[in-house]
């Protein structure tokens, strides 16, 4: 069983590679998913692990999109640099932030996140001086990573944006078969008990809040070398909300949740807004609805659920 | 080892606890009675952290606790359970009480060494659960186990964290006759180093397990003595024996 | 410079007059059964485009149509409620928050569909529109009506509440649901009419928001929906008063910020919702 689990992960990762040989003319839709699987990654520690609801997760995917926007305009463009400056300052507000957002729960959680994510938004919007305000950030390329070339095939796009998800993941798998990862298992399974066992929970939630924003931060600033502009959408509502559905879908607090979920939302909202974008709505809040109604643990829940039952 | 001082805390107009001062020495086996409502799990709750008392104060040993978290009480040795299972439902019961080991060490913040390496953790929690006859259920996630084994889960977790005082509210709820037996000898089997202070509501229970007695109604404790001072007590079985009951 | 205040005040009021139609419902039936429906203002829109079909298209006077969005707003909740929510009142906030998104993003398509993208219109008669002079400024006739609207069906709630036995069941089951069912109300009738209500004030305020913010596919997930949450979380979940005061006090500052400082935008709104939710997370006057 544990066997055939490895061959599964392994065969898994093997078929990223695929994109470079099967569909090569998909690369540049390639390397937005693996950016919004690490994105939903970073989400999954907090909301799948530790049971964090939050509506603002953009916040973070938008302030590293912008650090490393604004580096790669005014300073330097060699994005690996620019990518450890933008996870740093991710993390530092999701540090600050975290003081605030472990202490509440249920609807006034779900709005401090989301007021947040706004406030930011429009903190951003309105410093156009510096951030471009709603055109976005623009005027800068970054030409390249570790002597490969950003080009129109984007074979090193994708290469970036896998080879980040790749080692965020084995990092992330490390932090959930820690003791640290036990303990916010434990704060989702009952949050109650943990401080009779004499756990720190603030301080477990604070430091995976951290985590999370420096991995979207990350996310958000792979997003910005692959493409070489930053829109202000990095760090809208609609991109939290997204990215919501996206873990849901794939099942959070499986790890592999926010990828599948990538998978199946961006590959079927970029065939359906070709056709109709109306369409899109109408599957994806469907598929929503049945998700939650008959599969609570996303997809990935399904399938296991379905395999255990087989046996 | 834990003593109150005048402790009193209202809800709005419902006294739940009035005066309260108690003194438990090291080693014995206390049992808290006393009528539904009288405020046995509010007494509880406020010397554990989890409400905070209008006035008084609460020691644990020499040192005065009454401003200290929860979790911050249960670090210098004083542990609860639940009267309602409070477990976590999809962590196997090694892993639950492996988890209370991890914190106590102090290695719960550790997020880079993988949770296999720490075997000492593991093998103490392995051998908590044996000392309860739940070395059966090691690998069973807590939702799987039976009612009964449920209720020894919680009072493992309790131990693993190495207390000297362990507050057990009605240890045995809801567990048959028959069981709740075993459960308290596995309770008395305990290290004689440790206070123990429990509610129930089973008179044989209390009578076979208990040193001594706490009565507490309408939350002032009404009399502390010897199960047979308890017995003879006039006031107490006016309140609460019933007038009946054999001493 | 004072006088403008004023009319920044008025505006903001009347404003806020429509955030509380709008917001009511939800804040009761949030506080009632703790179902966190992000699918509000599905039936704002519901209210909305079902005025924009009787007086467009067949040519209802704008007055007339008002009853009809509401009835519309409610049938539309009463029948989501039964089909749908109902199975979720046990199930988390994640849940509830995620099948109700779900729902607003399939009537955004269904609304699009019908009716497409563009915004629609719905013109009310002459004698609402328009403006009148007073000392100088010039006051919105159609702001003054969406006041008076406001303040009336307040007074009908408030007396509906208060002063009938239908309302004091209401209130019971907000303020504690298993001692209301133990004295043998019907709870979940209680709350399939109050959800109805809900819904119903909603579609009243959409279909009189359409003057004011314009109607579009995209309202059951937009700002508003926003704003409707900010009310019931500010104003705290469950009462009317809350939801009252939450609201007037959004609509008069979202006024104020766009009047006196327009390159904040709606940053003043969130940075005084953080705040507030920071100092009082179960909201200005809420129980729970």
């Amino acid at each position: 069983m544990a066997n055939a689990k490895r061959y599964l992960e392994v065969a898994f990762w093997l078929c990223t590679l695929l994109p470079f040989v099967l569909t090569p003319s998909y690369l540049s839709l390639a390397s937005q998913i693996a950016i919004t699987a690490l994105f939903a990654l970073s989400l999954d520690l907090i909301l799948g692990y530790a049971g964090i609801v939050s509506l603002g997760h953009a916040a973070f995917f938008g302030v590293g999109a912008y650090a490393a926007g604004l580096i790669a305009k005014h300073y330097w463009t060699e994005p690996l640099s620019g990518l450890l400056i933008a996870g740093i300052l991710a993390g530092l507000l999701g540090y600050a932030l975290s003081h605030i957002v472990v202490r509440f729960r249920h609807l006034a959680l779900i709005m401090l996140t989301m007021g947040f994510g706004l406030l930011l938004h429009e903190a951003f919007n309105s410093a156009s001086a510096i951030t471009g305000g709603a055109d976005g950030l623009q005027g800068f390329r970054v030409p390249g990573v570790l002597g490969f070339k950003f080009d129109m095939f984007g074979k090193t796009a994708y290469a970036y944006a896998l080879g980040l998800l790749f080692v965020c993941f084995l990092i992330t798998r490390r932090i959930i078969h820690s003791p640290f990862g036990l303990a916010l298992r434990g704060i989702r399974e009952n949050a109650t008990r943990m401080p009779a066992i004499g756990a720190p929970s603030l301080s477990h939630l604070r430091k995976a809040y951290t985590i999370a924003a420096v991995v979207a931060g990350l996310a958000g600033a792979a997003l910005t070398h692959t493409t070489s502009t930053v829109s202000l959408e990095v760090l809208s509502f609609g991109r939290s909300a997204d990215v919501l559905v996206i873990l849901i879908l794939g099942g959070a607090g499986r790890l592999y949740g926010g990828i599948i979920g990538a998978v199946i939302y961006m590959v079927a909202r970029d065939q359906f807004s070709g056709i109709n974008p109306q369409y899109w709505y109408f599957w994806i809040g469907l598929l929503l609805v049945a998700v939650v109604m008959f599969l609570p643990n996303g997809i990935l829940g399904g399938l296991s659920a379905l395999y255990k039952k087989r046996q | 080892m834990l003593s109150t001082r005048n402790v009193n805390k209202k809800f709005g107009s419902l006294v739940v606890a009035d005066g309260i001062s108690l003194s438990l020495p090291k080693g014995v086996r206390y049992a808290l009675i006393g009528p539904n409502g009288a405020g046995k799990t509010t007494l509880i709750n406020l010397i554990t952290g989890m409400v905070t008392p209008d006035s008084g104060e609460i020691l644990l040993g020499e040192e005065n606790i009454t401003s200290l978290n929860p979790f911050q009480r249960v670090r210098r040795g004083l542990a609860r359970t639940f009267q309602i299972n409070t477990l976590f439902p999809h962590l196997t019961a090694l892993e639950s009480v492996t988890l209370a080991v991890l914190e106590r060490e102090g290695h719960a913040h550790n997020w880079w060494r993988a949770l296999s390496s720490f075997s000492a953790a593991t093998d103490e929690a392995a051998n908590i659960l044996k000392s309860l006859h739940l070395e059966k259920s090691l690998e069973k996630e807590t939702r799987e186990l039976a009612y009964g084994q449920q209720r020894l889960l919680e009072i493992a977790l309790a131990l693993a964290t190495r207390p000297r005082v362990l507050l057990l509210d009605e240890p045995a709820a809801g567990v048959p006759k028959g069981e709740s037996a075993e459960l308290f000898t596995a309770v008395e089997g305990l290290s004689t180093e440790l206070t123990v202070l429990f509610i129930e509501h089973d008179m044989d229970v209390v009578f076979r397990f208990a040193t001594r007695i706490l009565v507490m109604v309408g939350g002032r404790i009404l009399v502390e003595g010897t199960p047979q001072e308890i017995a003879r007590d006039e006031r107490v079985r006016e309140v609460y024996l019933g007038a009946g009951h054999a001493a | 410079m004072l006088w403008s205040a004023v009319g920044v005040l008025f505006d903001g009021f009347a404003y806020g007059m429509l955030l509380f139609l709008l917001s009511v419902g939800l804040s009761v039936t949030l506080g009632m059964m703790n179902f966190v429906n992000l699918a509000h203002c599905t039936f704002a829109a519901v209210g909305g485009y079902c005025t924009v079909t009787v007086v467009n298209r067949l040519g209802w006077p704008f007055l007339a149509a008002l009853p009809l969005a509401f009835v519309a707003g409610a049938a539309a909740s009463v029948l989501l409620e039964r089909l749908l929510f109902r199975r979720l009142y046990r199930a988390t906030d994640l849940d509830q928050c995620l099948v109700t998104i779900g729902v607003a993003f399939m009537s955004i398509a269904a609304f699009a569909w019908f009716y497409s993208t563009e915004p629609q219109s719905a013109r009310p008669p002459d004698y609402l529109l328009g403006s009148f002079e007073l000392m100088g400024r010039n006051f919105g006739v159609y702001r003054i009506f969406l006041a008076v609207t406001g303040l009336v069906i307040t007074g009908l709630l408030v007396y509906s509440l208060e002063q009938t036995r239908f309302g004091a069941r209401i209130r019971a089951a907000v303020d504690n649901q298993r001692m209301a069912r133990g004295l043998g109300i019907d709870v979940d009738r209680a709350f399939l009419y109050t959800f109805g209500l809900g819904g119903g004030l909603a579609g009243l305020g959409g279909a009189l928001s359409i003057e004011v913010i314009g109607l579009e596919s995209t309202l059951p997930l937009s700002v508003i929906l926003v704003y409707v949450l900010i009310v019931v979380a500010v104003g705290g979940l469950g009462s009317i008063r809350g939801s009252l005061v939450a609201a007037i006090v959004l609509g008069i500052t979202d006024t104020a910020g766009k009047y006196y400082f327009p390159w904040l935008g709606a940053f003043l709104i969130y940075l005084v919702m953080v705040a507030l939710l920071m100092w009082r997370p179960l909201g200005l006057f809420g129980k729970r």
